[in-house]
């Protein structure tokens, strides 16, 4: 068993590893310095305190989407719909930051509950369909982000400006961002949405492995036969995930809204926050602390990006390519697992 | 009266939004069909657009006219070299197979753009000068209404893809290939101890699967974007793979879901233009065809069973 455990720690930190190989073949292959290229990437995600804020910044929503993928995978349902969640949470939250004026100890707690609500209620629709009347969440969820899309983009014109692009400045109480901690991190757009992030990668942690619910959720992800044998409901368990999957995401849109932009605008096509979220699940093992983790690699690596064609020529696409095989050699980890072993056999 | 004509007029804007869902959707189908999940068909449509384009760009002064059908071919075939990697991933590592489709995605955006700006020194391509163009098909669209329908002012490309659509049901239902496939999709030990070779079978049905993203991720740009850039598919894989659950991944179903969508997305352009949907603001129209498809599915529908190892990796000798 320990053997198991140590190849789950190992088999991420290789497939990053091997994923970078990747990324240095292609730059040899069209004539770049990978060591160049690389050095332009960590310079842009670490270099100075304004590339780290940023790149916390970037980390931020990638957290909340992360688990909510996490959270849905580890009950066994596959919330592709973590983007159109991410939309109506930021909507929730700006609208909450535009239209009330409190103290902020209230405002900013009232505008991440509104978000929550929101996404919980877009991840309701799949999620009562699948457990009444067995309808595929995949297809609903890839719906639901089409229609959270055009329809955040209603209110913006209609509800929230007079036909224009872009809502109005949330009030200053609902702002998650302080000058002085911006001013910390050379005037980067840091907030403090990363402790937010991080309490609810503690609350995930906690519910699923330490509270009889997150037991349930587990059991039913595992095997639903066996769940239901036992007593356990498995329609009240996929909604109930379905509803805490979407909360999640719902407050990493609100990250986007009361945190970095303080602002929403209108959306030509998705971004990207939710899809990025499967692949930050993915690295993570489905855990919080694993999710935390790759969110940070996968926010660092996409900060750092935008300094490599600057600095080295690279074109910024490189790393989408690279974080795509991480991903691939993650879902094919069996092939690492099969070399581990045979170099195993060979020492003994 | 008046409605009928405007319906009549809006169905070769039907046919031509439906065309890359049809072939996708068909890609689809013989992946699941075998036991692969695709979620990978968005990427390879991009794949099939990335590589239609550039091979238009580059040999469109030395082909001419011809240039659009060999676009069409190259991008086909580069799509399902690249679908090699999902059923590699998939049948022989036995990966997760959404993980690995989800990779897919992502690679082939990134590689898209990647191999554009080094081409094009930007983030897009050039607009391409041998695009498919619309046709009236000879005798046919002389047919009073139905010709005006279905012959006029519409691609050759959706022809193809309803032959393609009701090919891609003879061949899954019809010949002993289909039924190897489909065997291996809902019972894969029962399969292979009838001496059907499963990590084959899969295989090819991957490759397909890429081959028909990739042709509808070629017909997508050569008929209506016209040029590559990151964005230029942006969810048709997505609505595809919809397609394919919609239509209980079945060729037929897959081809009517196509069609469903295809219709819903003209709405949404040219429902203004309807007496009785005039007063409805365009905003309902656009989300109309997502939230039909909820409820189609919630009501009309039902269950929809997918092929029993769908999303398993078969391995030998296991129980």
């Amino acid at each position: 068993m320990m053997e198991n455990k140590k190849l789950n720690i190992l088999i991420p930190i290789l497939s990053v590893l091997l994923g970078f190989l990747v990324g240095a073949i292609v730059m040899l292959a069209f004539g770049y310095n990978p060591i160049e290229g690389y050095a332009a990437l960590f310079q842009g995600a670490f270099g100075s305190m304004y590339n780290i804020g940023e790149s916390i910044r970037r980390t931020i929503p990638l957290v909340l989407s992360g688990l909510a993928i996490a959270f849905a995978f580890r009950s066994g349902l596959f919330n592709i719909g973590a983007e159109g969640q991410v939309f109506v949470g930021w909507f929730a939250a700006v609208w909450v930051g535009v239209a009330f004026d409190l103290p902020a100890i209230i405002h900013i707690p009232l505008a991440i509950l509104a978000a929550a609500v929101a996404g919980a209620l877009w991840a309701f629709v799949p999620g009562i369909l699948k457990a009444t009347r067995g309808v595929h969440e995949v297809v609903v969820t890839i719906m639901m982000n089409y229609i959270a899309l055009h329809t955040t983009n209603y209110l913006i014109r209609t509800l929230l400006s007079d036909g224009g692009s872009q809502s109005e400045r949330i009030a200053n109480s609902a702002w998650l961002a302080t000058p002085g901690l911006q001013e910390m991190f050379g005037y980067s757009q840091i907030h403090w949405g990363f402790i937010v992030s991080i309490i609810f990668a503690v609350f995930v942690w906690f519910f699923l492995e330490k509270t009889t619910y997150g037991y349930e959720l587990r059991a039913v992800g595992f095997n639903p036969h066996a769940a239901k044998y036992s007593g356990m409901s498995v329609k009240r368990n996929i909604v109930l995930a379905m509803l805490i999957s979407g909360g999640l995401a719902g407050i990493g849109g609100a990250m986007e809204g009361i945190g970095t932009f303080g602002y929403m605008y209108t959306h030509g096509a998705f971004t990207n926050l939710g899809f990025d979220g499967i692949a930050v699940a993915l690295l993570g093992a489905n855990t919080a602390p694993g999710v935390v983790l790759a969110a940070f690699l996968f926010g660092a690596l996409k900060v750092g990006a935008l300094s490599m064609p600057p600095l080295s020529g690279v074109p910024a696409e490189l790393v989408e390519i690279v974080i795509a095989m991480i991903i691939f050699f993650v879902a094919a980890s069996y092939m690492i697992r099969l070399v581990i072993m045979r170099f195993k056999k060979e020492e003994n | 009266m008046q409605f009928i004509d405007q319906f009549i007029a809006m169905m070769p804007m039907v046919l031509f939004y439906s065309a890359p869902l049809i072939f996708t959707a068909l890609g689809g189908v013989f992946s699941e069909r075998s036991g692969v999940v695709n979620i990978g068909l968005e990427g390879l449509m991009v794949i099939g657009a990335f590589s239609g384009i550039v091979f238009n760009i580059f040999m469109a002064d030395t082909l001419g006219a011809f240039t659009p059908w060999l676009s069409l071919l190259v991008g086909a075939v580069a799509s399902g070299i690249f679908s090699l990697m999902h059923a590699v991933a998939a049948v022989s590592f036995r990966a997760n197979q959404v993980v690995s489709g989800v990779a897919i995605n992502m690679l082939a955006v990134g590689l898209g753009v990647f191999l554009t700006r080094e081409i094009f020194g930007r983030g897009q391509t050039d607009s391409i000068t041998e695009p498919f163009y619309t046709t009236s098909v000879p005798v046919l669209s002389d047919i009073p209404i139905l010709g005006e329908m279905f012959f006029d002012g519409t691609y050759y490309t959706t022809f193809i893809a309803i032959i393609f659509a009701v090919a891609g049901w003879y061949v899954l239902y019809k010949t002993s290939f289909g039924l190897r496939l489909r065997a291996v999709g809902e019972h894969p030990m029962a399969a292979d101890t009838n001496g059907i070779n499963v990590t084959k079978m899969r295989y090819i049905a991957v490759i397909l699967s890429g081959v028909l993203a990739g042709l509808g991720g070629a017909t997508y740009a050569l008929t209506i974007s016209l040029s590559f850039a990151g964005s230029t598919i942006s969810g048709q894989g997505f609505m595809a793979l919809a397609a394919v659950i919609f239509g209980k991944w079945h060729p037929l179903g897959a081809l009517g879901a196509a069609f469903f969508f295809g219709f819903a997305q003209s709405l949404s352009v040219v429902g203004a233009n309807f007496d009785f949907l005039a007063n409805v603001p365009g905003f309902y129209l656009t989300i109309a065809p997502y939230v039909l498809t909820i409820l189609a599915l919630a009501g009309l529908i039902g269950r929809a069973e997918a092929p029993k190892a769908n999303g398993d990796p078969y391995i030998k000798g296991s129980r």
